[in-house]
């Protein structure tokens, strides 16, 4: 049984089709990379899953659990998180604050109103290490708003992989940031996914970045998938050379 | 807020119900026409600008007072008649104000966090209306003479002011003009045009402060009209600006913010609602108000005719 | 709220301790009046703390908390005049009750909404409050108003009273370490509060509510619970500064009551924990002095309001820690 699958999922924006008509079907353990031009749907894709929209027509399910109306704190519940293409922090608080926050989310502890929050060693502990996987250990006590936009980038996938989720988003973790953090950055998120044998889906635009550390590359085309395939495979193909990389595969 | 009426205590016969119920219908049009004018002003600058002046009835208050003030100071000097000219002047008196305060307090504050915009114009609420008391001071102010001049007409046996009638009249031209200027005049493709998206308005090269300005100034003037055609038929009191600001909002709750139909269709329930609790249990009326209201924003949170914004 | 540079724990217990000291010894060497008039100042300091829970930590702007400071007095003043109670403790139990109830009524319809909307909604709710005070004239006394006068308030379980035609002096004396003591488990509560895991969850909605929606967070229940604890801490404080008073009026609802509350927060800076209460104390000392100079206070109130929000919107407290803040690093990169 996969993880998600997604039934002929439709969303449309008047007269744009963002998604149209997707059967999306990701597997444990993947880490797999959703790559397509501009408003190919890609981010359109993942907000419905996500249920920062609500689609059209279709159907979502997690296991054998349909998710496809249900509200966000229920997909979460079900093991859903994400992190989002502008990065999206608690930029008053501090780093360690943001990881720590999500662990208590999770754990449901965030109804506590007589507890020291500092005084959890469980969860201090846990978010510790947790920056520590992600390089950010040294910025713990650092307020979130003041770091480079790399080390951004990092504590926002450190929050959604926070989470534990069975299954996790991340939209765009390496956009505006420079290409030598971007391979820091992508060899950090991927090791660590990868280490706590999280399913992952990585919007990217970076096709190195794409070819380098995934199992598996979805191509979308306006609202479609156009390819589905490990890396090898993807770079052969012609429909994907032409409308994606813009060259004419001539032979 | 009681509109005063001309009816004299008769033994009740049915035809006589029928026209207290007009006369009660008359009086809540013109509360309506008086509730549209401030709601469709705060909508308007809350739909080009994204800001609530929480000092919007204080600009209804100054219409009131100005307006008064005028009449009574112009009264020995001019006729009657002309002293109409004072109820556009009062409202125009107050567009100025606000088209003074829009570059000075309001503008540097739109691209800041909304907590600082809504506190800078409570802090112009706190001055405004004290201001009024500084100026005027504790008495109310009145423009009866306006009323009188019209005199009366008969709706059957009850006789009813004929400047109620005619302000019904001045809040439907209102509401048309409004309506005309919003949708069919350049300026008010301008308007939409940068309450829809400002940072489009401006790449296309609309002047986006001198919109803004005016869409300020003309909610001001709108705010400052409710005042105006409301004291000749009240007097003007202090702390009249937060009152009608209250009753105002929820018009804007049922009718949505942000929009001139959810104004005009707001203003008429709630003065009805009004109406209506005032006759059956007058120390509830705007217990019961906002307890329609708080249905309402139950059911459809953004009232009406509003718009997620 | 982490700021960069935070002062070590030692020197902040130390800050604390030396205040706490002065505070109690303040009767021995104050007048009357002046201890009266500091009491004045911990109950607007407990009330401007409940409001800064919705405001600094919840990203909440409340124009409507006049409702549960007026709700706390006419509580007691009710309880007094229809019950016969005159325990102070009692009164506090029935203050915060009804403040309670007052702000879980008013949540549901405020915390629902944008923050423009939430603004707009709690002054207007807070109006209807002010209405039906002076409407129902035969219940609340009206515009007269209800008394509660000192001597017939017991403190302390019934221990201590004060009958008798000199016993003003001793209330004032007895009553300053009641509320002081009530000032400082306030403190201590609110500070436990928002550094516990449902003060940060609050903090985490402030900053980036699409992100904690996103972690699971339900953002309108914890928004009304803010709502809730706010509305009972002021309306405790409303509960203690009615007897302070011997009087609460339907003044006592209307807005600029909520203007002042605002301006606590705003004056002291809303952006940390100590500045709504420094700056309820120092408004308490402005508006004696300044209440004597001229008849139009709230016009100066509204023009120092406008100008803290345009020139110090980090209010006092907040730009001396940010003063601080500068100096050290000056004088740490010329070492």
């Amino acid at each position: 049984m996969s993880l998600l699958r997604t039934e002929r999922l439709k969303k449309h924006f008047g007269e744009t089709r963002a998604v149209d008509g997707v059967d999306f079907t990701v597997n444990e353990g993947e880490f797999l990379s959703l790559v397509g031009t501009n408003g190919a749907g890609k981010t359109t894709l993942v907000n419905l899953i996500s249920a920062f929209l609500n689609p059209d027509s279709g159907r979502i399910f997690i296991g054998d659990r349909e998710i496809t109306y249900a509200s966000v704190d229920e997909r979460i519940r079900a093991g859903i998180a994400r992190s989002f293409q502008l990065v999206n922090l608690f930029d008053d608080l501090s780093v360690l604050d943001n990881v720590a926050l999500a662990i208590f989310a999770r754990e449901g502890k965030t109804k506590r109103i007589f507890a020291l929050a500092e005084r959890d060693t469980a969860v201090t502990r846990e978010a510790t290490d947790l920056l520590g996987q992600f390089g950010l250990g040294g910025k713990a006590r650092a307020r979130a708003g003041g770091l480079a936009q790399g080390e951004r980038k990092l504590l926002d996938v450190a929050v959604a992989y926070a989470l534990r989720p069975k299954l996790l988003f991340l939209d765009e973790p390496t956009s505006g940031v420079s290409t030598r953090d971007k391979s820091q950055i992508m060899d950090t998120v991927s090791s660590v996914v990868r280490g706590g044998r999280i399913t992952a889906v990585v919007i990217e635009h970076d096709m190195d970045v794409v070819f380098k550390y995934s199992d598996r590359v979805v191509v979308m085309h306006e609202g479609r998938f156009l390819a589905d395939g490990p890396p090898e495979e993807i770079r052969q193909n012609r429909d994907v050379a032409t409308y994606l990389l813009g060259t004419n595969v001539s032979d | 807020m009681a509109i005063r009426q001309a009816a004299p205590a008769v033994r009740v016969r049915k035809k006589k119900t029928m026209e207290i119920v007009a006369v009660q219908v008359l009086n809540s049009l013109f509360y309506a026409a008086v509730l549209f004018l401030i709601a469709a002003g705060l909508s308007l600058i809350f739909g080009v600008m994204g800001i609530i002046n929480m000092a919007h009835g204080s600009f209804y208050a100054l219409g009131a007072y100005v307006t008064a003030w005028s009449v009574a100071a112009a009264a020995a000097a001019i006729p009657p008649a002309a002293l109409f000219i004072f109820l556009p002047l009062g409202a125009v008196a107050v567009a100025v104000i606000g088209l003074a305060i829009e570059p000075t307090l309001i503008r540097p504050f739109y691209r800041r966090p909304e907590e600082y915009q809504l506190l800078v114009t409570f802090g112009l609420l706190l001055v405004l209306d004290d201001v009024i008391r500084l100026v005027w001071g504790g008495t109310p102010l009145t423009a009866n003479r306006l009323v009188d001049f019209l005199g009366l007409v008969q709706i059957g046996a009850l006789p009813y002011p004929v400047y109620n009638l005619m302000m019904i009249g001045v809040g439907i031209a209102a509401a048309l003009g409004l309506w005309a200027f919003v949708y069919r005049t350049r300026f008010g493709v301008l308007l939409r045009a940068t309450a829809q998206d400002r940072r489009m308005a401006a790449a296309l090269g609309i002047d986006v402060g001198r919109v803004y300005a005016l869409a300020f100034g003309l909610g001001c003037f709108m705010a400052g009209l409710g005042g105006a055609i409301v004291v000749p038929s009240q007097a003007a009191v202090l702390g009249m600006g937060v009152e009608v600001l209250v009753v105002a909002f929820v018009v804007v709750v049922i009718g949505g913010l942000g929009s001139l139909e959810g104004a005009l269709v707001g203003a008429l329930i709630v003065s009805a609602l009004r109406t209506i609790t005032i006759q059956f249990w007058e120390e509830t009326e705007l217990a019961a108000l906002y307890l329609i209201a708080a249905i309402v924003l139950l059911i459809r949170p953004t009232g009406l005719f509003g718009r997620k914004s | 709220m982490n700021a960069p540079q935070v002062p070590s724990i030692g020197r902040r217990a130390a800050l604390v301790a030396a205040a706490l000291v002065v505070l109690v010894l303040v009767p021995t060497f104050a007048s009357i009046y002046q201890t009266q008039l500091l009491t004045y100042g911990l109950t607007l300091a407990i009330a401007a703390l409940g409001f800064n829970l919705l405001l600094g930590y919840t990203g909440l702007l409340s124009f409507g908390h006049s409702a549960y400071f007026g709700g706390g007095a006419y509580a007691v003043a009710l309880m007094m005049r229809y019950l016969g109670v005159s325990s102070m403790e009692l009164f506090i139990l029935g203050g915060i009750a009804f403040s309670a109830a007052l702000a879980a009524l008013f949540g549901i319809v405020c915390v629902r909404h944008t923050r423009i909307f939430f603004a707009i909604l709690t002054l207007a709710l807070s109006q209807v409050l002010w209405t039906l005070a002076y409407k129902f004239f035969w219940i609340t006394g009206g515009t007269d108003g209800l008394r509660v006068p000192f001597s017939k308030l017991t403190l302390l379980g019934g221990l201590v009273g004060f009958p008798g035609a000199d016993a003003y002096p001793r209330f004032i004396a007895f009553y300053y370490y009641y509320v002081l003591a009530a000032f400082c488990v306030c403190v201590a509560l609110m500070w436990l509060i928002v550094h516990s895991p449902f003060g940060k969850t609050l903090q985490a909605i402030r900053d980036n509510e699409t992100r904690a929606r996103f972690l699971g967070v339900r953002i309108w229940r914890y928004r009304w619970l803010a709502f809730l604890v706010s509305g009972i801490f002021t309306g405790l404080a409303g509960s203690l500064w009615v007897p302070l008073n011997g009087l609460t009026t339907p003044d006592v609802l209307y807005w600029p009551q909520s203007g002042k509350i605002v301006f606590f927060a705003v004056l002291g800076g809303f952006r940390n924990f100590s500045g709504p209460i420094f700056g309820a104390v120092i408004f308490n000392y402005l508006e004696v002095y300044a209440v004597a100079v001229t008849e139009y206070w709230q016009i100066t109130l509204g023009v120092i309001l406008i100008a803290l929000v345009t020139f110090l919107p980090a209010g006092v407290v907040g730009t001396a820690a940010q003063l601080s803040a500068w100096l050290k690093r000056r004088r740490g990169a010329a070492a």
